[in-house]
């Protein structure tokens, strides 16, 4: 631990002055890219350390994030009120996806939650209604409190550190060790007398929690949410700084997150082919560095000084 | 006595550095934020757009107002989340002065929402959304050179009750642009003694129309009313003359259904189509044929309603601008001098201005669909509605009144 404090109060230090030295727009980017850098840690949890990648975990994030517009829009209720509730939609969300989820691994696994991804977004454009359909739900969603950029940004700052607390704490607890038991060998892990899918229900519900958690975070900050919020691209974004920042690693949705938002800003400030230069990077990650660019760089570590890890 | 002098002339050294400081402040470029969809769906049109919104500043040299005109394009993706992003990156880090542009409602919207907070101006030529100058109007959002989505399907239908249609089905995209171009055209066809048939909504990207078409022929309805935007446009076009229905039941769209974007790849089977708006590219005027043929030339290929929107939008502000003589950091006055603007010459036709909501007041066209001598199809006017406002003739408070248009209430009156 002490070996990463330096590392960590350097992280934690360039963090908290994150408003000083880029206000403005820079700020709200960075806020934006903590709140997509926990969506991609929750999908994460599933992916790296129960083998079960998850794409509808854009659909429980914008669940979270319509609950709390239409609470706060439509309802007339409390921000807080309205994030409360959007926490535990998108838990009981979860939880329905995790009872038709679980039984699945592989393709299957990612088949399925595709699919009720595909039918929360079909929700939320026909039911017009409630949703808004095509148009979305808006309005001022922010806690008076949090309603000036740099507030906000710290709020972001501080839940996403205690949900990146939580998390770690999750998959390295006991818990985590039996998750990463299925992701290897589930039929041994059961007949070590686990109970692989109650194990795998829990893991996919927590991870469900933060994706809302997140999603919470998204509606302040973007006081908008339409289908596009739930839509499957979102998931795939998240899948994809996860990806490459590295799956099985937590810190790697953060450079993922980091790496995505930065690419998409700086590169459409240049051509409107960003789309096409944002593939190639997935392709050029996937060539050269399949285990992420935090998973690379440890590997590299690995190489460079043996002497650290010995067993 | 000598320090009094020195005071003076320090004094007034300070005072007109100052002065120059402020006016070079504002003798700096007037810097137009343009949104539009550069990718995903509807990626053509929002080509057409920038192309459309340059045109004009080409034409002028970029300066209107004594000021340089900066324009800065960001791509929406057709996304409203990722508008809203490009809409706060224009604002913050390229501190433009205002927003113009996004195609899709939703993004509109949702950048709407957003100016809401910051009074930024936001422009928009293209958004129909009814409500954006009327029910939930923001004031700093303006629809210059825009319309509003049931102002120019209600003398579609006055007209079709002066061919003596008395029986109409609707066809529809089911989305609010659709309920809303439906609801104006419902409103007034069957308050005006006509009847309603039936309704069909279906769902954007429909790919077959088949399972409607036969239905609507054995309902013999006297007309059929088409709202499609995009592909739709085109598919339901010519599968409407592949059913056989073309010289059967008379076809009515909407504008965007018969827009350049959609006839430009259509034959005969778009020959005919009778639709109602603002612009009409086959339109016997010296400015409209003026900015067909720059537009034509520049492009190859006739302007579409996007182009022609952005052009108009940015004539308009071209106006703005020399009204308020280029002071577009003083926003009140300059958002003042935007709906003073009464603009002539221009490819809109007569002189154009705005409703006290915001909204412009048309000539609009009822168009329908011919060939040019060349062979490609264009709208040519067969009748004019002069000076439609986007609420017919209904009173303004009394109209928004009642609700706004959606798949459940379409203004149809009871027989």
């Amino acid at each position: 631990m002490s070996r990463n404090a330096v590392p960590f109060a350097v992280v934690a230090a360039a963090l908290c002055a994150v408003p000083f030295a880029a206000p403005g727009y820079k700020t709200s980017l960075a806020t934006e890219m903590l709140i997509f850098a926990a969506l991609a840690m929750s999908i994460d949890v599933l992916a790296g350390y129960a083998g079960r990648t998850s794409l509808g975990h854009g659909a429980i994030f914008g669940i979270a994030t319509y609950v709390v517009l239409y609470t706060v829009t439509v309802a007339g209720g409390h921000p807080w009120m309205g994030a409360l509730l959007g926490l535990c939609a998108a838990t009981v969300a979860a939880v329905v996806f995790a009872l038709l989820a679980i039984r699945t691994s592989g393709v299957y696994f990612l088949l399925i939650t595709l699919a009720l991804g595909m039918i929360v977004w079909g929700i939320c454009l026909r039911w017009t209604s409630v949703t808004g359909g095509e148009n979305g739900l808006r309005g001022s969603v922010r806690p008076s409190l949090l309603a000036g950029p740099v507030p906000f940004y710290y709020f972001v700052l501080a839940a996403t550190a205690l949900m990146s607390y939580a998390m770690w704490r999750f998959v390295h607890s006991p818990f985590g060790l039996t998750l990463r038991g299925i992701r290897g060998s589930e039929s041994r892990m059961r007949t070590l007398g686990y109970d692989v899918s109650l194990h795998l229900f829990i893991g996919f519900v927590v991870s469900g929690f933060f994706a809302g958690a997140a999603g919470v975070l998204y509606a302040f900050f973007n006081s908008f949410a339409s289908p596009a919020t739930v839509a499957l691209a979102q998931s795939v974004a998240a899948l994809l700084m996860v990806l490459v920042g590295g799956v099985g690693t937590l810190v790697g949705s953060f450079v993922g997150s980091v790496a995505i938002i930065s690419l998409e800003n700086f590169v459409s400030f240049h051509t409107e082919r960003w789309p096409m230069v944002l593939g190639l990077v997935f392709i050029a990650t996937m060539i050269f560095a399949p285990e992420g660019l935090v998973g690379r760089a440890r590997l590299m570590l690995a190489r460079y000084s043996p002497q650290v890890r010995k067993p | 006595m000598h320090r009094r002098s020195f005071l003076k002339t320090t004094g007034l050294f300070a005072l007109s550095s100052w002065a120059r400081r402020a006016s070079a402040a504002d003798a700096g470029p007037i810097r137009i934020g343009l949104l539009s969809p550069l990718t995903g769906v509807i990626a053509a049109g929002g080509r057409e757009l920038v192309d459309g919104f340059n045109l004009y500043w080409d034409q002028v040299g970029h300066k209107a107002g004594g000021r340089e005109i900066e324009v800065v394009v960001e791509d929406d993706a057709s996304n409203p989340n990722t508008a809203l992003q490009k809409a706060r990156r224009l604002v913050e880090q390229r501190e433009v002065h205002m927003l113009v542009g996004d195609i899709l409602a939703n993004t509109g919207l949702a950048v709407a929402e957003y100016v809401k907070g910051n009074g930024v101006p936001y422009f928009i030529p293209v958004i129909a959304a009814d409500d954006l100058t009327q029910r939930k109007r923001i004031p700093n959002v303006i629809r210059i050179a825009g319309y509003s989505a049931s102002q120019s399907t209600r003398p579609l239908a006055d007209y079709a009750l002066k061919k003596g249609i008395r029986k109409v089905i609707t066809v529809s995209q089911d989305y609010t642009f659709g309920h809303e171009q439906c609801g104006g055209f419902c409103q007034v066809f069957t308050e005006g003694g006509g009847s309603v048939l039936q309704q069909v909504w279906h769902p954007l990207n429909t790919p077959d129309f088949s399972p409607y078409l036969p239905q609507i022929q054995s309902l013999r309805p006297d007309a059929v009313f088409a709202m499609e935007t995009g592909a739709d446009g085109s598919r339901f076009i010519q599968q409407w003359a592949n059913f056989g229905l073309k010289d059967k039941i008379q076809l009515f769209t909407s504008m965007n259904a018969t827009d350049q974007s959609i006839i430009r790849t259509l034959g005969p089977e778009a020959e005919g189509v009778i639709s109602a708006g603002h612009f009409c590219e086959g339109r016997d005027d010296a400015a409209n044929k003026k900015f067909v043929a720059d537009y034509e030339k520049a492009f190859a290929k006739l302007p579409s309603i996007y182009a022609f929107s952005h052009y108009s939008g940015a004539m308009w502000l071209a106006e703005a601008f020399k009204a308020s003589g280029g002071k577009v950091e003083d926003r009140p006055r300059f958002l003042e001098a935007v709906r003073k603007v009464k603009l002539s010459a221009s490819p809109l036709g007569r002189e154009v201005s705005l409703d006290k909501y915001g909204n412009p007041i048309y000539d609009m066209y009822i168009r329908k669909v011919a060939r040019r001598a060349d062979g490609k199809l264009w709208n040519v006017p067969v009748e004019v509605y002069p000076g439609v406002s986007q609420f017919w003739k209904y009173d303004p408070e009394q109209y928004m009144k009642q609700p706004s248009y959606s798949r459940e209430f379409q203004g149809i009156k009871k027989a």
